[in-house]
């Protein structure tokens, strides 16, 4: 049978017609017949002494079973967290950041629990709170966290709650012809999935369940068992498909809070987050980013010194992660001579900030690209031929002792270059800005699947993957279907459930076609081996004389189909066949300071035309094109789909996209109406993918990741092109038509 | 029944419901609750976001925004009640074909909201589009798979 149809073609999402009927159960949609709803209290502002919980009135609410708060729970309380064990299951003390609840009310119905929490009384003193790098970094500011949770921690009195340097050569006394020095800023920014987050838990035999739409099911079982001090064997996660993640449904928000009431009342809870909340949960890595370039009169690189101070929130969550991620590779995709990068991860009195799209390159994209398009308007060289000349060629070591560059990348920028039409003319006010961007793939992770080839020869392949919107099952079937010679129809993917599907470390970091469609092919692969052995033994012939390939075994009595030889071999009983595929990459290296080299580099370049109205700032993107070196497009479509769904994200974060702190640290754009997002209106009329594929990259068929590409230079591109239509340099994202407007005038007045 | 219920009698998708019902509750609550059709999505429920978009006598309406006491004889259509005899709408088909659908929150929203245009308007242009679904947010895409496939429906059903 020829499947080779499968792969490289734009197969129609697994799952797409339950969306489109709303058959599809989401988490909410889940019944539970007893169930208990959950709502939780909140005191404003940032940073508040607990002083005095009154329940009284709440529980007089008729069906409420239980109002939680810190004090109830066993002392020293529980913490969690994936980096640090630092959050509390619910604020203990003080809160920590606007959107920490004090009190979890529990009842039968939402209308009881939602009346019952308004009846809740919190006598809360408001305290002074950190809410910017520059609070974090004042010796006076109060300490986020209490130095006696960071024992041993040089920085435990300190905001800081991890710093690094990171680089190569020496950027001390460089010679240089020109130097471009600047400070860049990259405001808070929200996921907004459209989907909520929730969670719901229940008593199991001797466990909990919890369903919830995470990313990385494996990650909650183990921080929840941690928190609750039990065997990770007796919590089971159940992840439904999610309705939008981004890196917002990546780690444990209140999951351990919801196992703690669900094994207390031995009841099924369920909490519904409204957006409101669901925007004080996660949130974008904010950043200052101060950049000091230096190049010769060619425009070659010759030093980059970076200072990534990031904002985290009031718990590490991922963000530190995201912080000595991106900024190890901050310097993107260029020969940079010499570099050194200071990062820094700040606690703040802030909603966690957490994994999203990009993992923190965006922000450092944004000071980098900037200063690149500087320097060549300054040293008069194109935007595009800068670029060129200090790109690395393949197989290059462009950071040392690390993963050589890995695609064309040389390609992609002159096929945005084309795409764009960057040497045609501008009509006024028109301007073209071109930028790239590099996101550090996956180091060191696991991705194990479970293939089974039943008696039919119909195929279930259990995985761990979340498909979120990436179109994860799609591809995980066209690699089974394809390996195993077997029609769509007869594949079935199961995810999301920790009791069937084994470990994977994660949906994040564009990883899961590479690592986890590795692991489907190696199962697959071992599938194949052992019908080999049970065709020999069937038909007494040597193991070598059969060759088994997809769909078919070649004998020397003849072609047979997988479905014969299970029959043949396996009898009456029946049984099915195993495989199990594993893929851990290039593994864990405790030198690298990262913990492990990527497996392959995101890389995307970024094209984009804008027409700026000068009378009122508006931006409006007319064209943007994407280029990037997938390796291998495994299904084009979904790829294309999600580099569209990136970059008009990034047009997000570069046009409008800020939650707005006031001064006691409240978000006062909570929700729909007060945060804008991209709309259909929105959008460039031309929006258009390029796919470089050379089948190079280490997944299957020569894939590399993708997926979160599209949103890495968009602000970059979009600010250069800004500038070149009406002349302003804005250094502070967002570009809203008030900073554009402000900058025509400020410009404009100094006009003699 | 609880003291203050209100008797509500409606039409979802076809189906009679004679439903005792908080008056406080709004249309998408008793869809999702009630009736138990869970295709109908809350995100925002503040009507900006789209996701809980049905048809009430027709109309695209956001079900978060109007109370369920005030669905009184009307005839509502939910997601659930687009396809017909296992065939789906023209729109769930391009919706499907085009590559529209990405992780599906905003989906059953997007297409009740294109579902009225297109009753309206058989031949719209592409900013008639964009008018029409202003109101129905998503965050996976970029879009322009959307407008395609609102378009492909509208050419299908010429």
């Amino acid at each position: 049978m020829n499947t080779d149809y499968w792969i490289g073609r734009s197969h129609e999402r697994v799952g797409a017609r339950d969306r489109v009927t709303g058959a599809l159960r989401y988490t909410a949609d889940l019944s539970f017949d007893d169930a208990l709803h959950v709502k939780l209290v909140y005191v404003g502002g940032a940073r508040s002494k607990i002083k005095e919980i009154d329940r009284s009135d709440a529980l007089k609410v008729p069906g409420v079973a239980c109002v939680l708060i810190a004090d109830d729970l066993p002392q020293p309380i529980a913490r969690f967290g994936p980096a640090f064990a630092d959050r509390p299951i619910l604020a203990t003390g003080e809160t920590k950041f606007f959107g920490e609840p004090v009190a979890a009310v529990v009842a039968g119905t939402k209308d009881a629990a939602e009346a019952a929490a308004a009846l809740v009384q919190v006598e809360a003193e408001p305290l002074a709170a950190v809410l910017s790098v520059e609070d974090a970094l004042d010796h006076a500011s109060p300490l986020v966290q209490d130095p006696s949770l960071r024992p041993k921690d040089p920085l435990a009195t300190t905001n800081v709650l991890r710093e690094w340097t990171f680089g190569w050569g020496n950027t001390d006394g460089v010679a240089a012809h020109l130097i471009v020095e600047h400070e860049y800023r990259f405001p808070m920014v929200t996921h907004f999935a459209i989907e909520p987050h929730v969670f719901i838990a229940a008593p199991e035999g001797d466990g909990v369940t919890l369903w919830t739409p995470t990313q990385h099911p494996f990650v909650l079982q183990r921080v929840v068992a941690a928190a609750l001090k039990w065997p990770i064997a007796r919590v089971r996660i159940v992840a439904p498909d999610p309705g939008g993640g981004f890196g917002g449904k990546g780690w444990p928000k209140f999951e351990p809070l919801l196992a703690v009431l669900a094994l207390r009342l031995g009841r099924p809870v369920r909490l519904v987050l409204t957006l409101e909340e669901t925007f004080q949960q996660a949130r974008r890595t904010s950043a200052r980013i101060h950049a000091k370039t230096s190049f010769d009169g060619d425009g070659h690189i010759i030093a980059q010194e970076l200072n990534t101070d990031f904002l985290i929130g009031a718990y590490a969550d991922i963000g530190v992660r995201v912080v000595s991620k991106a900024s190890y590779a901050a310097c993107g995709p260029y020969r940079t001579q010499n570099a050194k990068v200071t990062a820094r991860a700040l606690l703040s009195h802030t909603t966690p900030s957490t994994a999203f799209r990009g993992f923190g390159t965006p922000q450092a994209s944004w000071a980098v690209e900037s200063q690149l398009t500087e320097a060549a308007g300054i040293l008069g060289i194109d935007p595009v031929e800068i670029r060129r000349r200090n790109l690395p060629r393949k197989g290059e070591a462009f950071i040392p002792n690390d993963t050589p560059a890995d695609g064309d990348w040389a390609a992609a920028l002159a096929s945005a270059e084309r795409s764009i039409d960057w040497h045609t003319p501008l009509a006024k006010n028109r301007g073209r800005g071109i930028a790239l961007g590099l996101k550090s793939s996956s180091t060191a992770s696991a991705s194990l699947a479970i293939v089974r080839l039943h008696y039919d020869a119909s195929v279930s392949v259990l995985s761990a993957t979340s498909d979120m919107g990436q179109g994860a099952r799609t591809v995980l079937a066209q690699i089974a279907g394809t390996e195993l010679g077997v029609t769509p129809d007869r594949v079935v993917i199961t995810m999301g459930d920790t009791s069937i599907v084994p470990y994977d470390s994660s949906t994040s970091a564009s990883r899961s076609t590479v690592f986890m469609g590795n692991a489907v092919l190696k199962a697959c692969a071992e599938i194949r081996r052992k019908l080999q052995a049970i065709c020999a033994k069937a038909l007494d012939v040597e193991e070598s004389a059969i060759e088994v390939v997809p769909g078919e075994v070649k004998t020397p009595k003849g072609t047979m189909s997988y479905a014969e030889v299970m029959q043949a071999g396996l009898g009456p009983p029946r049984g099915e066949i195993i495989g199990i595929g594993e893929e851990r990459g290039g593994g864990y290296r405790p030198e690298h300071p990262l913990g492990g080299r990527p497996e392959f580099w995101e890389f995307m370049c970024t094209a984009v035309e804008v027409e700026v109205d000068p009378q009122t700032g508006m931006v409006d993107v007319t064209r943007l094109v994407l280029a990037s070196d997938v390796g291998k497009a495994l299904n084009p479509a979904q790829v294309e789909a999600q580099d569209e769904g990136a970059a008009v994200m990034g047009v997000g974060h570069s046009l409008m996209e800020e939650l707005i702190l006031d001064s006691t640290g409240r978000i006062v754009n909570l929700g729909a109406m007060d945060y804008r997002i991209p709309t259909i209106q929105d959008i460039p009329r031309d929006l258009h993918s390029v796919l470089i594929e050379n089948e190079d990259g280490p997944g299957p068929y020569g894939a590399k990741g993708a997926g979160e590409g599209g949103i890495l230079g968009i602000a970059g591109a979009i600010g250069a092109a800004v500038n070149q239509a009406v002349g302003v340099q804005i250094r502070d994202l967002p570009l809203t038509p008030e900073r554009i407007w402000r900058a025509i005038q400020s410009a404009g007045a100094k006009l003699p | 029944m609880s003291a203050g219920d209100v008797t509500v009698h409606m039409q979802v998708n076809g189906r009679s419901f004679a439903l005792e019902i908080p008056p406080h509750h709004t249309l998408l609550d008793v869809l999702r609750d009630t009736v138990r059709l869970t295709g109908t999505k809350e995100c925002c429920a503040e009507g900006e976001c789209g996701a809980c978009t049905v048809l009430v006598n027709g109309q695209a309406v956001c079900s978060c925004l109007v109370l369920a006491v005030e669905m009184d004889g009307r005839e509502i259509t939910t997601i659930e009640g687009l396809a017909s005899g296992g065939q789906l709408d023209p729109l769930q088909e391009a919706f499907v074909a085009t590559g529209a659908v990405q992780c599906g929150f905003c989906i059953p929203g997007m297409i009740m909201a294109a579902r009225q245009l297109l009753a309206l308007n058989p031949y719209p242009s592409r900013a008639e589009i964009q008018e029409a679904l202003v109101g129905n947010l998503c965050r996976c895409g970029g879009y322009s798979r959307i407008l395609d496939a609102v378009a492909r429906a509208a050419a299908s059903q010429r």
